[in-house]
Order: C-alpha cells, then structure tokens, then sequence
C-alpha cells in the first residue's frame, strides 16, 4: 500500500517535470535556453519514472523481477551519463555555428533573433575585437 | 592486465544482461566479451595510474559526491520547472556566457565537472579549450558560484574525488 504511493508519486512527479520540459522548450526565447530545459528536465523525470517503475516491479519480489530491475537500474545510469553529453554536443554545435541568441539587456542591443555581433563576449571573437 | 579486467567487466555486464546461466549463452558471452576486450583493452582503463586500494576509495568518494550532485539534480529541475511554468520567463532570464580556468588535471575529472555542471542549476557547458571552460547560465544567480575567484564548490567536489583535494 504505502509502496504504491511511493509508484504513483514518483511518476507523477515524473510526468510533471516533463510537462515542465515540454513547456519550458516552448517559451523560452532562443536556443540556448531551449537546451537548458531539455537537458536537465530530462534527467531527474526519467529517473522518477524508471525509479517508480523498478519500485512497482520489486512488489513482487523473485530473481526475475530483481533481473529487470537492474537493467532498469543501468538505463538510469546510462542516461545519467547520456543526457549531459547530449545537451553538451547540441550546445557546442550550436556555438560552433553562431547561432543567434537573446540577451536580456537593451545596451547589447539585444532583440529576438538579432545575429548582430555585440560586446559582451557571448562569442570568443567578441572579445578579441 | 587491462585485458583480463576489461573481459571480466564485460562478461558480468553480459551476464546481468542476458539473465540465462545455461551454457549456450554463457559461451556466447565469453566468446564476444574476450572480442571485445581483445579489440579494445587499452580504452576502458586507459591512464588509469592509481593502485587498486586508491581506485576503491576513488570509487567511494564518487558515490558519496552523487549523493551531493542528485540532490543538484532536483534543485536544476526545480528551477527550470519554475522558469518555464512562471507567468513571464523572458523577465526572469538573463542569458549569458561565463568563462573560467579550471584547476583539474586529467580529462577524466573534467569531463566529470563538465558533465555535472550540466546537470546542475541554471547553467550548461559549452566546450573546454585548454584549461577555460565555457559555460552558458540562464540567470546571473546561475552562474555566481563558478564565476567567483578560485575554485567553485563543485569544483572542490570533484578535485576531492579524483585529485586529492580538499573539499
């Protein structure tokens, strides 16, 4: 009984972290941010629901159900290595390709969109010169 | 050396892979994992110096520093949950690129550092040249801890657990 509660909590809360996600790669102004919110709310959502599903099979508790567990254990630990890395390669291609972004300040000029170069060294070469 | 560790690494994996103790299987993971580790021996513990005794407390001191970096985890969720479900985000964010030189030595305790400082508030990194990573934070809170002088707190935490630190 108060291990289904952990399940159903657990997922929930997993499932709420990936609404986040969604809405979070929704409205946020431009790639950058984007890559923020896919990068971390994946992470902590998929261990709550792995988490909840490895809690939910050991109900039952034999080899087997241990068996599945582990894996289940391992593609946590595979996406905890994954998913950074991920985000990383996605964020650095990005920035390779001076992809334009939003900045906060109006002294940088800074519009939705604008690819202007501006001076607050956003890029290695704004620095330079 | 590394051979026979890497093959006997590859065979457990194989073997909490496949769940069959019959001999068939078993076979079949011995023939692929001495493959594997034939092929690649030189990769899974490739500069790796340290004595076995310094490689489980290494180990340890990992464990204990995941410990610290989920409870990271949950609050970088927290946060971007917040961000992304408040009523106007573009007023909270602040966008912006933060650049540093890192302490650590070896590849390995950087890409851990580069690894975790994904994963953890506000903040994502962006590539390391030499010894300069660049890290891209969403708000200017995000970023006070690794753009103060010398080394932040998970820093500390990683130089702790490869390299001797102090924490």
């Amino acid at each position: 009984m108060i291990l289904d509660i952990l399940v159903i909590i657990a997922m929930l809360s997993g499932l709420l972290f990936f609404v986040a996600t969604t809405v979070g790669i929704i409205r946020f102004p431009d790639f950058y941010s984007r890559v923020h919110a896919a990068g971390k709310g994946d992470t902590l959502a998929t261990t709550l629901f792995l988490g909840g599903t490895i809690l939910y099979l050991l109900r039952d508790f034999s080899g087997e159900t241990l068996l599945t567990a582990a894996k289940l254990l391992l593609i946590v630990f595979y996406i905890f290595i994954a998913s950074p890395t991920a985000t990383h390669a996605i964020i650095d291609a990005g920035y390779e390709f001076r992809v334009p972004y939003w900045t906060r300040s109006k002294k940088d000029n800074g519009t939705e969109g604008d690819e202007k170069k501006m001076d607050n060294g956003f890029y290695p070469e704004d620095l330079k010169g | 050396m590394p051979a026979i560790f890497t093959f006997f690494v590859m065979l457990l994996f194989w073997t909490a892979l496949s769940g069959k103790l019959d001999g068939f299987h078993l076979g079949m993971g011995i023939v692929s994992s001495s493959l594997v580790a034939w092929l690649s021996h030189d990769l899974l513990f490739e500069g790796h110096t340290k004595k076995p005794g310094a490689t489980l407390v290494e180990i340890a001191c990992f464990l204990r520093y995941l410990v610290w970096l989920f409870g990271q985890i949950v609050l970088a969720n927290f946060h971007i949950a917040g961000l992304a479900l408040s009523l106007h985000p573009k007023k909270k964010l602040d966008p912006h690129i933060i650049k540093f030189r890192t302490s650590l030595k070896t590849d390995f305790a950087r890409f851990v550092l580069a690894n975790s400082i994904t994963l953890t508030p506000g903040t994502v990194s962006v590539r390391i040249e030499d010894d300069i990573f660049y890290v891209h934070a969403v708000t200017r809170r995000s970023s006070a801890d690794l753009a103060g002088p010398g080394p932040g707190e998970m820093e500390r935490w990683v130089a702790w657990v490869f390299e001797d630190g102090s924490r």
